[in-house]
């Protein structure tokens, strides 16, 4: 099952030089890059783990790349995601995010569902499967 | 205008009419404070009319006058109470005028649209002097937007709670708009989230009618929401509109929504300003996105010369605390100039604006931080529009595809894979530095070759569009409706 959290989930796996052009749209905007992992791709996990600080100086691509290819070369088997950031007054938030790699086999969710009264059910959406680290 | 014609100016009070110009409501050289409430009016002056004198009665009848003078007006420093026409504009080859009108803060109670509407639009609508009126626009001073709290979200912590960036949120309306029973409704639901669109909604008139009554379609409509963030890992919304006829009913059925895990609910503008007020506090206490569906705001928004603009509304309702309006498609089925909905666009979502004639900004206007409101465009528009959407619309706006959605012939779930395909491909265009209005196209048609969903989409809807003159557009600039 493919997850399509991110900006761009819909369209064919990004290539190192696709990757790169948002890269540089992000750093001619004058906004900070990050990258971050996890092994937990719930919706609502707002936290995955950083590799790295968020990129605030000038970074250059190059730099953006290398550091998307070691963090490939250490969890393989997460997804990862690269982000941008704008810290210009009245946004200060999360302005581009996107995965830049997925795990092989992606376990996906299902839903838990607890009947409760008068026909009221509580949802809970689970991993399938935690990933290998 | 009633009253006396004769030389000698009689004094201000003496009893009878005397005309509103003289009583002080006309003024030149009044400059308006930071703290004034300034509005724009359109008028035309009934035959024989002076406009000045027309401009000081809508000032008088919009605020302190009456029809004749009364002595205890003297009991109270009138001065300050009179609203003052300032100025009075010509609009060029018309018979009408824009009359620039100040009000004192005083004059307004503190986080009330109704007692602000009710002061300024109130009366003086029915006027007989005046042929027509309509309000332009208001320039709300921070001192009276700071006695509001705004959208109870805004546009950055929708976005962060749904865990979307970079890129137009979708929906789709579920159609047809009457008659599914509730599974079957959850159905649409269910196909076009999972499909990829990121929201679905109930019509304005979907409430709780004998063929779906309201319970029914929300315990559906969850099991589809549900259902369809397990299918794709991202969080969705069905906006269940709570719209009923007493504030009672919506309480109890915002509070089910909420109970089931509902992350938005909708009202129609129908409701009233103080029961969107109400709405929007309860959204706010309960962590859940209001959405507002401007059902019959065409009544009295369209007419150049007749209303309330539609940047006027925008405003009560950024201040009334929403966190989503429909504010136009510029290319779609419903009235919308390009300028005139850039205008109200910028007024929902910027922190300050300039006057900008061009747009139909008539004041500068600081929002004094006040959380944005997302825009929604809704209304016969469809993937291979999207240049053009992202174009006029930009990134933070909710596209809402219903028949461009539901109409897909391979069905619901590929017509929102189309759309969102259709979504991210002009993004990256976008980002990449494309000039991707021109290129929009091209850039559909390539993806259109490894996308089967969009080429379908592309081939059904590539004739359609709305190729009609728009009827409210700003006054500085050429009639013009996007195809």
């Amino acid at each position: 099952m493919r997850i399509t959290q991110g900006t761009f989930s819909y369209l064919p796996d990004f290539t190192d030089e696709e990757i790169k052009a948002q890269v540089r749209y992000c750093l001619d905007n004058g906004w900070a890059y990050s990258i971050e992992h996890t092994d937990d791709p719930h919706p609502r996990n707002a936290y995955w783990e950083m590799w790295g600080l968020p990129k605030f100086e000038m970074g250059n691509l190059d730099e953006a790349m290398f550091q998307i290819s070691d963090c490939r070369e250490a969890f393989p088997n997460h997804y990862i995601k690269l982000n941008g950031y704008d810290r210009t007054k009245g946004r200060q938030t999360t302005t581009l995010s996107f995965i830049v790699h997925r795990p092989q086999d992606e376990p996906g969710f299902h839903v838990e569902r607890t009947e409760t009264h008068d026909r009221r059910i509580q949802y809970t959406i689970r991993s399938k499967a935690r990933l290998a680290g | 205008m009633a009253g006396n014609n004769t030389s000698a100016k009689k004094s201000r009070w003496a009893a009878g009419v005397t005309p509103y110009a003289e009583m002080g409501y006309y003024n030149a050289d009044y400059e308006p404070k930071d703290t004034d409430i300034l509005c724009a009016f359109r008028i035309v002056p009934q035959a024989g009319v002076e406009p000045i004198e027309a401009a000081a009665a809508v000032a008088g009848e919009s605020s302190t006058a009456t029809w004749t003078v009364v002595w205890t007006d003297r009991l109270t420093p009138y001065e300050h109470y009179q609203a003052k026409c300032y100025r009075v504009d010509p609009v060029f080859g018309t018979d009408q005028y824009v009359a620039y009108i100040a009000y004192d803060l005083d004059l307004f109670e503190e986080g009330s649209i109704a007692n602000l509407t009710s002061s300024i639009i109130g009366n003086v609508f029915g006027f007989k002097a005046l042929k027509a009126l309509r309000l332009e626009d208001m320039r709300i001073p921070p001192h009276y937007t700071k006695t509001f709290q705004g959208p109870p979200h805004g546009i950055v912590m929708e976005r962060e709670y749904l865990n979307k960036f970079g890129r137009p949120l979708l929906g789709a309306t579920v159609k047809p708009k009457l008659g599914l029973s509730a599974r079957n409704y959850g159905r649409v639901v269910y196909e076009a989230l999972r499909g990829g669109l990121d929201f679905t909604k109930d019509d304005e008139n979907i409430n709780s009618q004998p063929f779906m009554r309201w319970r029914d379609r929300y315990l559906f409509c969850m099991e589809a929401v549900n259902r369809a963030m397990a299918a794709t890992g991202e969080i969705k919304g069905h906006y269940l509109n709570v719209t009923a006829g007493t504030m009672e009913e919506m309480y109890e059925r915002a509070d089910f929504a909420k109970e089931l895990g509902s992350v938005i609910v909708m009202v129609d503008l129908t409701i009233g300003y103080t029961a969107i007020q109400s709405m929007s506090k309860w959204a706010r206490r309960n962590g859940v996105i209001l959405h507002l569906h401007r059902a019959g705001h065409g009544t009295y928004t369209r007419q150049k010369t007749h209303g309330v603009n539609f940047r006027v509304i925008a405003k009560w309702m950024r201040l009334a605390g929403v966190d989503h309006i429909h504010a136009g498609t510029v290319v779609g089925k419903l009235e919308g100039d390009p300028n005139a909905i850039r205008g109200y666009y910028n007024t929902l979502r910027a922190n300050t604006l300039e006057a900008d004639p061009s747009l139909g900004l008539f004041f500068a206007q600081d929002w004094a931080s006040l959380p944005a409101v997302m825009p929604v465009a809704s209304g016969g528009i469809h993937a291979g529009q999207m240049h053009q959407l992202l174009h006029y619309l930009g990134e933070d706006v909710v596209l809402q595809f219903g028949g461009g959605t539901i109409g897909h012939p391979d069905g619901i779930a590929q017509g929102a894979t189309a759309n969102r395909v259709a979504t991210e491909v002009m993004i990256q265009a976008r980002n990449e530095g494309r000039d991707f209005l021109q290129e929009g196209p091209e850039i559909l048609a390539k993806a259109a070759r490894w996308s089967p969903e969009l080429r379908k989409a592309l081939d059904v809807w590539k004739d359609v569009t709305y190729d009609f003159e728009s009827i409210d557009v700003p006054d500085a600039v050429p009639t013009l409706t996007v195809s």
